[in-house]
């Protein structure tokens, strides 16, 4: 009785030893890099375990510039980034780079006037002369000219931006410079700039704590931060004209407006898009992916979860206000994915 | 541990029966005895041991500045020594200069200690020469909780308390009475130089305080009663017994809060206003050496920006040092007269 007992403990030893070897089986992907889809990437990365129990990410959200170095020297299966990679940075890689983008978010002129509440038109050119410094007061005519029958404060504009580097800066300035030639001239684009005046906030909700405490200020902000401080924020006029509410649509249709003319590296930016519907300051964001993947096994797992990611995943953007890619958009990275291959040369894709 | 014990009773034995005439001759030679003759093993592990963590620290200081060399050798040879005598920081154009910076830290922590000096000797007299024993224990306790508040908090307070505050009542009651002068003249947003240097100078009194409240009971009672028996007032027996005795502990502990207030990062990133600009307005936006690496390094997206930010982090490391330096030689010039003054 006794051996048999032991016998059996063994036995459930043994057993225990060979399922918890199965267990170590499990693939670990890491990543790193930006902070602005940081919410949805862990929300994605916990949903996936019931998609495939087999792997487990550990994503680390150390910032853009952070996600495109440890790709760059290949210490991270995946990198992330709010800007896309320049062609130095890439020429830097040891291998092919590619840009996969996973959700879009908009960011929105928020604002601090007695008097004024949301809706509030703003033209391109009244944006990058407030951040300029040029205008000054509420009550500029170029304000009050998109405003007909708004009574603006005649108020310094107290102006908001990001103290720290963040993408979110990025899609700001990467906006005005396009719409404004003195902005690119002068300051240009960038996760931290030179800024011509105002103050500066650390982060979305140091940027959105200075609007709420200050009167008569004016910043920019992740559409978010702006709706949950019930900040009132801008419709800005885009290239066809027209002033558009910032939402989830208004940013979908901007990419849906640029996807038949965006290239195939998706290293794109989509402010100041076309089309009546697209709101002008919104931004992708990207995972950075090796074309050709050191580790076979770590490779097909990665390129079905952004398969994953770029179909199913999507739906669970607007619940986290991010925005959903078009489908011109999805479609255009599903080809693009096909292009991953193993160690090999096979492709890995499955769809 | 065993072998420790005989040797205790004669080192005591020896140290009593010479300390009347040479006391610091006889600890040199006991201390020297039992690890010449008699090696003891405890003691040479507790030698090894201490050593090593010695050197641990020392290596770890080296580690520090080699790494902070290294990883900015090619911001320091890109701008040389631009670098600190520039003050336009401007990362689209691949143009760092620091100046702003360094001005943004000198200034704000001078004027924090202008503002926590003052608080803090006047609480440490209080304290030691004063406070009644039962308000004694309670508020030196509460000074040194303030020391354990995170910088963080601070920031948070500062936030939602003092800004509103600089806003609605200090600033423009500064600037009603003094505006004309430049420091108080200038836009007042609420953040901005002043508004963090208050904080800053909130976060080192506990530091200054607890220090100088020690140095003055350290003071002997000889010292004071002897200037109360000369007739003097209370307030005189401080001015020539305590605070002549006290200084360069004093000097110390002021030392001690400007550190602190040279290296503090957070709280100030959050008041600050984070503008690289150098404005003689109190009330203007500025920022710091902590503040801008805090603010810029994450997204820092190439090299050159990288190595320029670690170099701020050198230009830091050796501000902080070339203070501290100073500081010990006003100790040391300081002190040799009040020692010939006092006895």
């Amino acid at each position: 009785m006794m051996r048999m007992l032991v016998r059996g403990g063994v036995a459930a030893l043994l057993l225990g030893i060979v399922s918890s070897g199965s267990a170590s089986a499990q693939l670990q992907l890491n990543g790193a890099g930006a902070t602005f889809p940081y919410p949805m990437y862990s929300k994605w990365f916990n949903q996936y375990i019931q998609v495939d129990p087999d792997v487990r990410f550990n994503y680390q959200s150390i910032g853009s510039g952070g996600g495109i170095k440890q790709i760059t020297e290949q210490t991270v299966d995946f990198g992330a980034s709010d800007g896309p990679m320049t062609d130095e940075q890439l020429r830097a890689a040891p291998g092919r780079i590619l840009h996969f983008p996973t959700v879009m978010g908009a960011v929105v002129i928020t604002y601090n006037a007695e008097g004024l509440k949301t809706g509030l038109k703003l033209t391109p050119e009244a944006i990058a002369g407030i951040f300029l410094g040029k205008i000054t007061k509420w009550n500029d005519p170029a304000l009050a000219a998109a405003n007909p029958g708004v009574t603006l404060p005649p108020r310094d504009i107290v102006v908001v931006h990001r103290s720290d580097g963040s993408g979110t800066s990025y899609i700001f300035t990467d906006f005005l410079s396009k719409v404004s030639r003195e902005w690119s001239n002068k300051v240009g684009k960038g996760t931290s700039v030179s800024w011509p005046a105002g103050l500066g906030g650390k982060g979305n909700e140091g940027v959105t704590g200075l609007v709420k405490q200050t009167p008569f200020s004016l910043g920019y902000v992740e559409l978010i931060y702006a709706q949950s401080n019930g900040l009132p924020f801008a419709d800005v006029k885009n290239k066809s004209g027209s002033f558009v509410t910032p939402s989830l649509d208004s940013v979908t249709a901007a990419a849906a407006a640029l996807a038949n003319t965006m290239p195939d590296d998706f290293r794109v930016s989509i402010t100041d898009a076309p089309g009546p519907g697209a709101y002008p300051i919104s931004g992708m964001t990207w995972l950075l992916v090796y074309e050709k993947q050191r580790d076979a096994a770590k490779g097909k797992k990665l390129v079905r979860f952004l398969e994953w990611m770029m179909h199913e995943g999507q739906k669970e953007a607007p619940a986290l206000h991010y925005a959903p890619l078009p489908a011109e958009v999805v479609a255009k990275e599903a080809v693009a994915l096909r292009a991953v291959t193993g160690p090999d040369g096979t492709a890995l894709a499955s769809r | 541990m065993g072998s420790a014990h005989p040797i205790e009773p004669p080192i005591g034995t020896k140290m009593e029966s010479q300390s009347l005439d040479a006391p610091w001759m006889a600890t040199v030679t006991n201390a020297r005895r039992p690890t010449s003759r008699r090696p003891n093993m405890g003691d040479r592990i507790f030698r090894v041991l201490t050593t090593g963590l010695a050197l641990t620290l020392l290596a770890v200081v080296g580690s520090v500045v080699a790494v902070l060399c290294y990883e900015s050798a090619d911001a320091i040879r890109t701008f040389g020594s631009a670098f600190v005598t520039t003050s336009k920081w401007d990362p689209v154009a691949r143009e760092f200069g620091a100046l702003p910076f360094i001005y943004g830290t000198l200034v704000s922590s001078l004027l924090a200690l202008a503002q926590a000096v003052p608080l803090s000797i006047g609480t440490a007299l209080f304290l030691s020469e004063l406070a009644p024993s039962w308000v004694r224990a309670p508020v030196s306790f509460l000074v040194e909780l303030l020391a354990t508040i995170p910088s963080v908090v601070y920031g948070l307070w500062g936030i939602f308390v003092l800004v509103p505050w600089m806003r609605s009542y200090i600033g423009p009651a500064l600037q009603g009475t003094l505006g004309f002068l430049p420091p108080f003249a200038g836009t007042n947003y609420g953040v901005g130089m002043l508004t963090a240097s208050m904080i800053l100078a909130i976060m080192i009194v506990p530091y200054i305080t607890s220090v100088a409240h020690e140095v003055f009971q350290a003071v002997p009672s000889a010292q004071r009663e002897a200037a109360l028996a000369l007739g003097a007032t209370r307030w005189e027996m401080i001015r020539l017994a305590v605070l002549p005795y006290g200084r360069t502990g004093v000097i110390g502990a002021i030392m001690l809060g400007l550190g602190r207030a040279i290296g503090e990062t957070m709280a100030v990133t959050m008041v600050i206003g984070n503008r690289a600009d150098m404005s003689l307005s109190l009330f203007a936006p500025a920022s710091t050496m902590a503040s801008i690496i805090a603010n810029e390094f994450t997204e820092a997206t190439y090299d050159l920006y990288v190595q320029a930010l670690v170099e701020i982090g050198l230009v830091l490391l050796i501000v902080t040092v070339v203070v501290n330096v100073l500081a010990r030689l006003l100790v040391w010039r300081i002190a040799a007269p009040a020692a010939g003054g006092v006895r």
